[in-house]
């Protein structure tokens, strides 16, 4: 199917403050370029859309930048952090390249099912949360990786992902970064107070046990990776089955789905 | 100059530029997909893959600068399993549908894969499908065959100046498709990306399914729709004209062609003259034999007054027919005789006066240029393709006056009253002074300003604006007057006008409709008002059973520019000749011929037994005819300021749809449909596949 972006049905016009800053960006660029602006006025125009691009906005930036709506349509629709459909107020992109997979993405993609009812690519029917899957975050030291919305949250599992997603159902607001109190991509437990490496190792063997490196990584590569669209009713049956929410068990019902 | 070595050969190249195009100079074949010479670089194909010595990759040849001392190698076993590679990889998601592709045999996927490719492809999955898409009338579209070398994209919006094409998506997903609203490509030259598009992706609607590239025979021709007499080729079968493509000829069309040019050859096969007839008395055309037609003209000519005699000539005429008919009528004691049937009046003494003077490569030198009531865009689409070039590649400040247009290069619109003349030529307009301070100014007068009742004021004034501007000078002429017909320039050369004393066409049409004119000759004269033809004896010499033929009382079939040989003058003044790709239907005849026969029933006094005769003969009395495919500027008379008269009226478009604009293209069913779908803009709701 062509890549076409989907309207919104809404007519679109930069707010106010989009507008200042709209002219800001373009004052960056030499006179007569100012179509090399486009990236950063679909990304305020996506912003003020409620995270996507609607038709609209791509023929309102096209014009705003005086440049061939074909130009701005085919810059649109090559990068695929501009959405050209609508999606939900928690926009979640798991990372499942190879590092973040290794440390258990398959887990946090059966998380969403279960907590969701959704898989990779598809938004929830009250418009909360949509989940894709991406490529690498560029995080990968403190895989596996999520980005919702604007934030990281790294070093996730099952447990911490599902309480993540609980707490925005409920409202509630979650702290970006590493679930393990990790800073930065320091080893984890590492502080500075403490200032002693190998307390902090024991420490994060003894929180880490249950899918430590080793333990996963075999199981990991005999299984085949999830694809990206599982059929909604595949999904649900995954999801009862998967009900203990342990990661090896998911991985085992993931091949037989 | 710096040295580089290819294939074990030393060889010198200038600065600037490529591998391949150093290969290319040397002799050595490199293949490509996406790099195309009039387009700039995109380097998305890899098919030109070279080896570098030291470098560790191969090299994509194409968008690589050659450098001193470089050590280039096309031929060895590393680059053929680069090739291979590239092809094989072409050929995952490309089908393997050549027996059913319209671009077999004239492929460049298909000859570059038996030359350079693997025998076999690895490849077993499925392959990916693009739906159809809707590019117009004109471009038959199957999609899954595109191998995204973006020339199409590149073409349309560089040559063709209308960004509508471009790639949506990425990767495996990418796809050609034209803007967001989904509608014909609205250019001119649209049909060119048919010939650039290296496989079948982008084919030709009106030929698809037609014919084979073996089984058709090329003949060398020149193009009669615009003054631009671009270089074709008519693939022709038996007695039907097939396609017709463009010839690359870099001082006039470059390598492309005007859609009209391209797709009205479909109007050659219906409403053709295909026999004589002649008006009885019961006022009805009926059949009649060369004899009686012939003989019927004589009857009349025999008691007319020669000063109520005329004949004009039309825009698609070659130049011998007009030569041979002048002096037909010379002998015969006809004065009012006029190639002008627009009606344009200005002074043609000079061939200054009335050519391009600048020539159309000369365009690439101008920094700034004035239209006066010209819309080249439609009047000659190749001279826009020219503009637009020069805007393209170093900018060109160009203006207008006349009515206004949607151009494809900017162009400011100074209004459509001729009064602004005067003010340019006085100084006092704010473009005055951007001509002065030009270095290489140039003026394109278009026949929406000669065909104004003070055309020949227009003519004069601008003029005076040239050589007020330094337009003329020993290395610049920037005085161009644009004709849209492909015999205007040949005929005013030969002297096609009014003898002394007698009448141009204005006179004539005006004396015709009062009844003051007994005979008109018209030698496919289309475009001139019906009523003028009511009253007088009208001869009706041409091809297609059109406005005029209606009202004529002798019809004389001729030949339409496919079916004779020919000489043609284009605005430039250059001499091109054409050949014959087939016969005239029927009884039709060359042209030269049917006026040669009459002569022999009216005491003519022609005695040209062959066409090469009559050339020897008219290029005895124009002996610039001889030079074949030059373009020389010709110098003007300056007016002198006291000539000048003011000047005012709006300037009028001169055509009101590009393609249907004289018989052939009226009577074709493509430019027909590019009416409906491209200017009405009722396009079909697309299928899957095909059409
Ligand atoms: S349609 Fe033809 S010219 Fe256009 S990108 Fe595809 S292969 Fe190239
Ligand atoms: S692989 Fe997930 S962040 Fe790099
Ligand atoms: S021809 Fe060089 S990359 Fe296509």
């Amino acid at each position: 199917m062509t890549v076409r972006p989907q309207k919104s049905g809404k007519a679109f016009s930069f707010s106010k403050e989009n507008e200042k800053k709209a002219k800001e960006f373009i004052s960056h660029y030499p006179k007569s370029k100012q179509a090399s602006a486009v990236i950063a006025l679909f990304e305020l125009a996506q912003r003020q859309s409620g995270g996507w691009l609607p038709e609209e906005a791509i023929v309102y930036v096209a014009q705003y930048l005086d440049m061939p709506l074909i130009r701005a349509t085919e810059v649109a629709t090559f990068y695929t952090m501009f959405n050209l459909k609508p999606v939900g107020e928690h926009f979640i992109q798991v990372c499942t390249t190879t590092p973040c997979w290794l440390r258990g993405t398959d887990a946090i993609m059966t998380t969403c099912q279960k907590e969701l009812g959704i898989g990779a690519g598809q938004t929830t029917k009250d418009k909360k949360f949509t989940v894709v899957e991406v490529e690498c975050l560029g995080a990968c030291v403190n895989a596996p990786v999520v980005q919702i919305n604007d934030d990281f949250y790294e070093d996730l599992d099952a447990k911490s992902f599902e309480e993540l997603l609980l707490a925005l159902k409920a409202g509630k607001p979650i702290k970006p970064g590493s679930a393990l109190a990790r800073q930065c991509s320091a080893p984890v437990g590492f502080s500075p107070q403490a200032n002693t490496v190998k307390v902090a190792v024991k420490k994060a063997e003894a929180t880490k046990k249950p899918d430590s490196p080793k333990a996963a990584a075999p199981k990991a590569q005999t299984t085949p990776r999830p694809k990206a669209k599982l059929a909604p009713k595949a999904s649900t049956g995954a999801t009862k089955l998967n009900g203990k929410s342990a990661p090896r068990t998911g991985q085992k019902k993931n091949k037989d789905v | 100059m710096p040295k580089m070595t290819i294939n074990g050969k030393e060889v010198e190249f200038e600065a600037g530029m490529t591998i391949l195009q150093v290969a290319e100079v040397s002799g050595v074949e490199i293949p490509v997909f996406c790099y195309h010479p009039k387009l700039n670089i995109a380097g998305n194909c890899r098919m030109c893959l070279v080896e570098v010595e030291k470098s560790p990759k191969p090299v994509a040849s194409c968008a690589m600068p050659a450098a001193e001392g470089m050590v280039v190698r096309t031929n060895s076993p590393y680059v053929e399993k680069a090739r291979k590679g590239v092809l094989e990889f072409l050929l995952i998601n490309h089908p393997l549908d050549c027996p059913i592709c319209d671009q077999g045999g004239e492929c460049d996927l298909q000859d570059l894969t038996l030359y350079y490719g693997p025998g076999v492809g690895k490849y077993k999955e499925n392959k990916r499908s693009v739906s159809e898409k809707y590019f117009g009338p004109l471009i038959k579209t199957w999609m899954t065959r595109c191998i995204h070398c973006t020339r199409c994209v590149r073409f349309a919006s560089e040559i063709a100046g209308t960004s509508e094409l471009g790639g949506v998506g990425r990767g495996e997903h990418t796809e050609i498709v034209t803007s967001a609203i989904e509608g014909a490509i609205a250019s001119e030259l649209s049909g060119n990306m048919i010939d650039i598009c290296p496989v079948g992706a982008l084919t030709s609607k009106p030929y698809a399914f037609r014919g084979r590239s073996w089984e058709l025979t090329k003949t060398d021709s020149i193009d009669v729709f615009d003054g631009v007499g671009a270089n074709i080729r008519v693939d022709s079968i038996g007695t039907e004209v097939m396609r017709i493509l463009p010839r690359q000829n870099d001082d006039v069309n470059e390598e492309w062609l005007a859609d009209k040019s391209r797709f009205a050859y479909d109007g050659l096969k219906s409403q053709r003259l295909d026999r004589p007839y002649v008006r009885n008395n019961k006022g009805k055309l009926v059949e009649a034999t060369w004899d009686q037609a012939f003989s019927a003209i004589a009857l009349k000519l025999k008691d007319a007054k020669k000063e109520r005699v005329a004949a004009l000539v039309g825009g698609m005429v070659e130049l011998e027919s007009a030569f041979v008919l002048k002096q037909l009528m010379l002998s015969l004691g006809v004065k009012n005789i006029d190639c002008r049937h627009d009606m344009s009046d200005y002074d043609v003494s000079k061939p200054g006066h009335y050519r391009f003077n600048t020539t159309i490569a000369g365009i690439e030198d101008a920094d700034v240029c004035l239209l006066i009531g010209t819309q080249p865009r439609f009047e000659a689409p190749l001279i826009n393709a020219r503009l637009r070039k020069r805007y393209f590649q170093n900018g060109l400040q160009a203006a207008l006056i006349g009515a206004s247009y949607e151009s494809t290069f900017p162009l400011e619109h100074l209004g459509d009253d001729a009064a602004i003349l005067n003010e340019i030529l006085s100084g006092k307009h704010s473009f005055a002074k951007i001509l002065k301070n030009a270095k290489a100014p140039m003026i394109i007068l278009g026949e929406g300003a000669l065909t104004s009742t003070n055309g020949s004021d227009i003519h004069t004034l601008a003029r005076a604006i040239a050589d007020t501007h330094k337009m003329i000078r020993k290395d610049w002429n920037g005085f161009n007057v644009l004709h849209t017909s492909a015999s205007r320039v040949g005929c005013l050369d030969i002297g096609f006008v009014p003898v002394k004393g007698g009448l141009g066409t204005r006179e004539i049409i005006q004396k015709s409709q009062k009844g003051l004119m007994d005979i008109l000759y018209l030698l496919s004269v289309d475009d001139i008002p019906p009523s003028a033809l009511e009253k007088p004896f009208v001869i009706y010499q041409g091809h297609h059973g059109d406005q005029s033929a209606a009202h004529a009382d002798v019809i004389l079939p001729g030949a339409a520019y496919t079916e004779k040989e020919g000489t043609y003058v284009n605005v430039e003044g250059r001499v091109q000749r054409a050949f014959k790709a087939i016969f005239p239907p029927g009884e039709a005849k060359e042209d030269w011929k049917i006026v040669r026969a009459l002569s022999d029933y009216v005491d003519g006094g022609l005695e040209y037994v062959n066409l090469d005769q009559l050339r020897h003969a008219m290029i005895a009395e124009f002996p610039h005819l001889k030079v074949l495919n030059v373009a020389t500027p010709e110098a003007i008379d300056a007016s002198k300021a006291t000539d000048q008269k003011d000047v005012k009226g709006k300037l009028k478009p001169t055509i009101a749809n590009y393609y249907m604009t004289d018989p052939i293209s009226r009577n074709s069913l493509t430019m027909a449909r590019c009416t409906q779908e491209i200017i009405e803009g009722k396009w079909p709701k697309l299928g899957l596949i095909g059409e």
